[in-house]
């Protein structure tokens, strides 16, 4: 696989993963307004993966973005594992969506320089989307920490429970390098800086404390994944594995 | 072949109603970003509004309808995502239109669009369709949608 061709696939499986864990809130939101707005927000990064893993299969040239998507094993599955941690309560899934959002907005800002014309442009359109998705969980979160004595505990507890993950938003690999170096690429250790600002404030605001790093997760820009993302695999690529020429 | 369709196309094209909000035509929602004659056929240029809209596929099929029932058949669609749709591209007539439909246009302050109070309490960001949000008139008190400015 070509070192463009893999760069693309990391950033359009951790929108497809989270797109498919986001989804599995609807008709299960806890009230009809959130409902909505957590399937829409899981429709825009389905929207971004598809715009994505259009481009991978263009510089593949020979699997269509939907094989790419469907026909793939958890090994080959390049998306942060933040992504792929269970949904939980509200508060879970929320902080989740807050840390990736902040995340995505620095990411695409930068991406959207890319000297790669198409990244670019899908970053730029992607950027509009998530600032809006930002705003959505920044609200949240504070209303959350900031609400009932439980409440508060609970999205501490999910804050603490999740922050191990956090680790992989600023991981630069070998590619990553090579990609930085062609000017195609972000330099995703210079965006923790503004992360941890907008998450400080943020936390703040609501009440909550940062928790400390201490061990944090890593593995998945080799594949390596926790044991959700076979469980969502199942559920996401069943159809079209035990029907393959299923049209709908 | 002759490029001297290109027009026609855009007028067609005009007539092409937006699959949510019929009242607004796929031109006036700025989606359609070009139309140009390269070697013997029309490529229309469509921008999607967002990134996961589901409504992008229904504009390409009622493009294509259109298009082939007025005997214009050399032409192929074409996704662009660069420059990125903005509700900034609707003009001051469509923006009237939404409001006579009942949906209040994508302006920074949300207005009711039966009593044209801007007493409105928002309900929800998000809406049935991914550029609008869901508010209250806190005068007349009928929920509204307000089409997103993004």
């Amino acid at each position: 696989m070509q070192d463009l061709e893999q760069y693309t696939l990391r950033i359009a499986d951790t929108s497809l993963i989270l797109a498919q864990r986001l989804s599995e809130w609807c008709s299960k939101g806890p009230t009809l307004e959130e409902d909505i707005a957590l399937s829409n927000i899981s429709l825009d990064l389905f929207g971004q993966a598809n715009g994505l893993l259009e481009y991978v299969s263009t510089l593949n040239g020979e699997k269509s973005a939907d094989e790419i998507a469907f026909k793939r094993n958890e090994r080959e599955f390049f998306n942060l594992q933040i992504c792929e941690q269970d949904n939980g309560h509200f508060g879970d899934t929320i902080i989740r969506q807050f840390l990736c959002d902040c995340y995505f907005k620095l990411f695409y800002q930068k991406l959207a320089n890319s000297k790669d014309e198409r990244l670019s442009a899908i970053a730029n359109k992607s950027l509009k989307e998530v600032v809006y998705h930002l705003r959505h969980s920044s609200n949240w979160v504070v209303r959350l920490g900031d609400g009932t004595k439980k409440s508060n505990e609970k999205i501490q507890e999910a804050l603490n429970k999740i922050w191990k993950f956090t680790g992989e938003f600023f991981e630069m690999d070998k590619l990553d390098q090579k990609m930085l170096k062609n000017k195609i690429g972000v330099n995703s250790s210079n965006i923790k800086k503004e992360w941890d600002s907008i998450v400080n404030k943020t936390l703040n605001t609501a009440k909550l404390n940062r928790p400390k790093d201490g061990y944090m997760m890593t593995g998945s820009k080799k594949g390596l994944h926790t044991e959700y993302l076979g469980k969502i695999l199942a559920q996401m690529q069943y159809l079209p594995r035990a029907y393959p020429n299923a049209k709908w | 072949m002759q490029s001297g369709k290109i027009e026609e196309i855009w007028t067609l094209l005009g007539s092409v109603p937006d699959p949510e909000i019929p009242v607004i035509s796929v031109v006036e929602l700025g989606v359609i970003r070009d139309v140009k004659f390269i070697n013997h056929e029309y490529v229309i240029s469509v921008t999607p509004t967002y990134s996961g809209c589901p409504a992008i596929k229904t504009f390409q099929d009622d493009i294509t309808t259109q298009l082939s029932q007025n005997n214009i058949n050399n032409f192929r669609i074409e996704i662009v995502y660069s420059p990125a749709w903005t509700t900034e591209w609707m003009s001051s007539e469509t923006k009237e239109k939404l409001r006579k439909y009942g949906i209040s246009p994508p302006e920074k302050i949300a207005q009711c669009p039966q009593c044209s109070s801007t007493r409105v309490e928002s309900i929800s960001e998000f809406g049935a369709t991914a550029c609008k949000s869901l508010y209250k008139c806190s005068d007349c008190l009928e929920p509204f949608e307000h089409f997103k400015c993004i």
